[in-house]
């Protein structure tokens, strides 16, 4: 009965604007009466809008994607017909069928295995060593240093400048045009240096230092067990990026033998729309090719999500934290 | 005896005044650790930013950077006169600001709610889903809109035309193009961009809304009171970041999304540096434009710094 009398005088109260009148409990019904905003109803109001609000977002980022799955499987003539809503229509299997069968697709994900994995080495280890030679405050020109890569965040040379000068390096068609021109994301290297300076204590090293350990040897030995969680979140979010990049590979890449996976999806998925949407051919194969296309579409997406999929429950339990990580840090 | 070299080791070095010098000497192996790293920005982000200044000249590949013939502005001039000009500012600012407007709060919100929901593995369950998309790459998220917004198969057709309604072309019409474009993003990164606040929101004392509960505040209330202040700064910093990021954001997907149709609505400053630039071998005059581009961005990250500086305290720097 007297909650929110009380509650009005605490400080909280003092941030409300000073216009609102207090308001005094009904004394039929002994709830207060100041609607259900402010009254006994108010936190079960709070569930239910909070329920129904992630409900919904659930729903809208699950049902998408799970369309997406049973629209690979299903009879497209089923979809044209809209038929498909939560079950597979006419079961096929004949768009993976092409799909693991297509020469250009089985080429571009290898392609894209091996970009992510040299990628995901290249930046993975350039970022840990430099974040800890930059979280040692001993380093003499780390306010320098820490500079040389901050200022790059807000200024740019821009795109043209970028290609001109990886084309001046004789990378272009190259795998390192692919892997090495975004190889270093300074916010990475932001967090794992917050990280070292956080979790490998000074006196550590001064014992090591006893013990004659110079400092590549702290670094391997000491250092990088240390900060088991921080490489795991290094390679994780390096993984998926890599895995997912286009654009660099658009620019830099001519040779259709090179194409990323992603690539690949981008010319089958987005191009041929637009262009099938226009244009007409002799109607029999037409037809065909078409219903064959949409398959393979929709096959193509569950096909390049599957590594993200192997990979997620791993980065589910370290994922979170380390996001928070540098998010706090920040 | 064997205790000497001990004690001078704990010691830190100042007390013989060793140089500067000797003491980067010493740590060599650091500057090894850092040369990787030092090289890459040297290489692709500052030699990049030196190579801007063919914007001022007229580049050719056999003179380079350097031996292009100076111009001055006229590139500048050139785009600022052009017909594309308004069409491209226009277009970049209001997607971008539209964008930020709609897309900036959601994350907020859904922390907000998260943050208030007892059953730790409902808690979890949801935050997993919510940031999934995330990990979609681009290509295959705008494969998706192709897909089910596509006019002859798409669900979202398929659902209009069960309600009656006529089909819709959403990618072959210039005023779905912003629509679908926000719509997207959300979907794709509020969940991801909702950890951040999400961990500022853990920072604050729970003592507080101990207090608070025993007030018998409820949680709209706890919300409001305790929760928003308690972000403000992240919001704030997040916000002027955003900002310094308007005439940047998600090129690529626009860039993937774009088709003739939808040209009226869809081409913005950077995807017509890289058609002119790339696709059209106008080096110069696109990076004129690109670096154009850039000074609008920092300029708008340093007024909303300056701001947020006199408003609230918290600020980038």
């Amino acid at each position: 009965m007297t909650q929110l009398t009380r509650a009005q005088e605490t400080p909280l109260s003092t941030t409300r604007s000073p216009n609102r009148r207090p308001r005094r409990p009904s004394v039929r019904t002994g709830v207060p009466s100041g609607g259900p905003w402010h009254g006994r109803l108010a936190d079960p109001l709070f569930n239910i809008v909070a329920i129904g609000l992630l409900g919904l977002a659930i729903v809208a980022i699950v049902y998408p994607l799970y369309f997406i799955v049973i629209a690979s499987v299903s009879e497209p003539a089923e979809i044209l017909n809209g038929n498909v809503w939560l079950v597979p229509q006419g079961f096929t299997v004949e768009g993976y069928g092409r799909i693991f069968s297509d020469p250009d697709i089985l080429r571009g994900f290898a392609n894209s295995v091996l970009y992510t994995l040299v990628g995901t080495a290249i930046s993975v280890a350039s970022i840990l060593c430099a974040a800890y030679a930059l979280s040692r405050k001993d380093l003499y020109g780390r306010t320098f240093f820490m500079l040389l890569f901050i200022l790059t965040m807000f200024i740019d040379g821009g795109l043209i400048a970028r290609y001109l000068v990886v084309r001046d390096m004789g990378m272009l068609n190259t795998m390192w045009a692919v892997v090495l021109p975004g190889a270093i994301g300074v916010w990475n290297l932001i967090i794992a240096r917050a990280f070292f300076e956080n979790n490998v204590p000074g006196e550590l090293r001064d014992a090591a230092q006893l013990d004659g350990a110079n400092d590549f040897r702290f670094f391997l030995r000491i250092v990088l067990p240390l900060s088991k969680p921080l490489i795991f979140l290094m390679i994780m979010i390096h993984l998926v990026a890599n895995w997912n990049a286009f654009f660099d590979a658009l620019i830099f890449l001519d040779d259709e033998s090179k194409y990323p996976l992603q690539l690949v999806l981008r010319n089958v998925l987005i191009q041929s729309e637009v262009t099938a949407a226009g244009g007409s051919g002799a109607l029999d194969s037409y037809a065909a090719a078409q219903r064959i296309g949409e398959l393979i579409k929709y096959g193509m997406i569950v096909v390049s999500s599957i590594p993200l999929l192997i990979i997620m429950p791993f980065m589910q339990k370290h994922f979170t934290k380390g996001a928070l990580l540098g998010a706090v840090k920040n | 005896m064997t205790t000497q070299p001990t004690v001078q080791h704990l010691v830190p070095a100042p007390r013989h005044r060793v140089s500067r010098l000797r003491r980067a000497v010493r740590s060599w192996q650091l500057y090894v650790l850092l040369t990787p790293a030092v090289l890459h920005v040297l290489l692709f982000k500052y030699w990049p930013m030196y190579g801007a200044q063919i914007a001022f000249r007229n580049y050719n590949p056999a003179d380079g950077f350097f031996g292009s013939p100076w111009v001055g502005l006229d590139h500048f001039q050139r785009f600022i006169e052009s017909f594309q000009f308004e069409r491209l500012i226009a277009n970049t600012l209001s997607l971008n600001a539209l964008g930020l407007l709609l897309a900036f709060p959601v994350p907020i919100v859904l922390a907000l709610v998260v943050n208030q929901l007892q059953n730790e593995r409902f808690k979890k369950f949801t935050q997993t889903v919510l940031y999934s998309p995330s990990f979609i790459s681009v290509v295959v998220v705008v494969g998706m809109i192709h897909l089910l917004f596509s006019p002859r198969s798409g669900i979202v057709n398929n659902a209009i035309e069960t309600f009656g309604g006529e089909p819709v072309f959403f990618m072959g019409s210039p005023e779905w193009f912003r629509p679908l474009y926000i719509g997207s993003d959300i979907w794709q990164n509020a969940g991801f961009s909702m950890i951040v606040y999400l961990a500022a929101l853990t920072a604050i004392d729970p003592s507080l809304h101990e207090a608070a509960r025993v007030d018998g505040a409820n949680k709209w209330q706890r919300i409001r009171h305790i929760d928003i202040p308690g972000i403000l700064p992240v919001i704030t910093i997040l916000f002027i970041l955003a900002i310094g990021n308007l005439f940047n954001l998600g090129f690529e997907k626009v860039l993937l999304m774009q088709t003739d149709l939808n040209l009226p609505t869809s081409e913005v400053i950077q995807t017509y540096v890289y058609k002119a630039g790339l696709q059209q071998a106008q080096f110069s005059y696109s990076a004129a434009i690109g670096l154009f581009n850039s000074l609008i961005n920092l300029t708008l990250l340093l007024t909303f710094n300056w701001v947020a500086r006199r408003a609230n305290q918290s600020s980038l720097w």
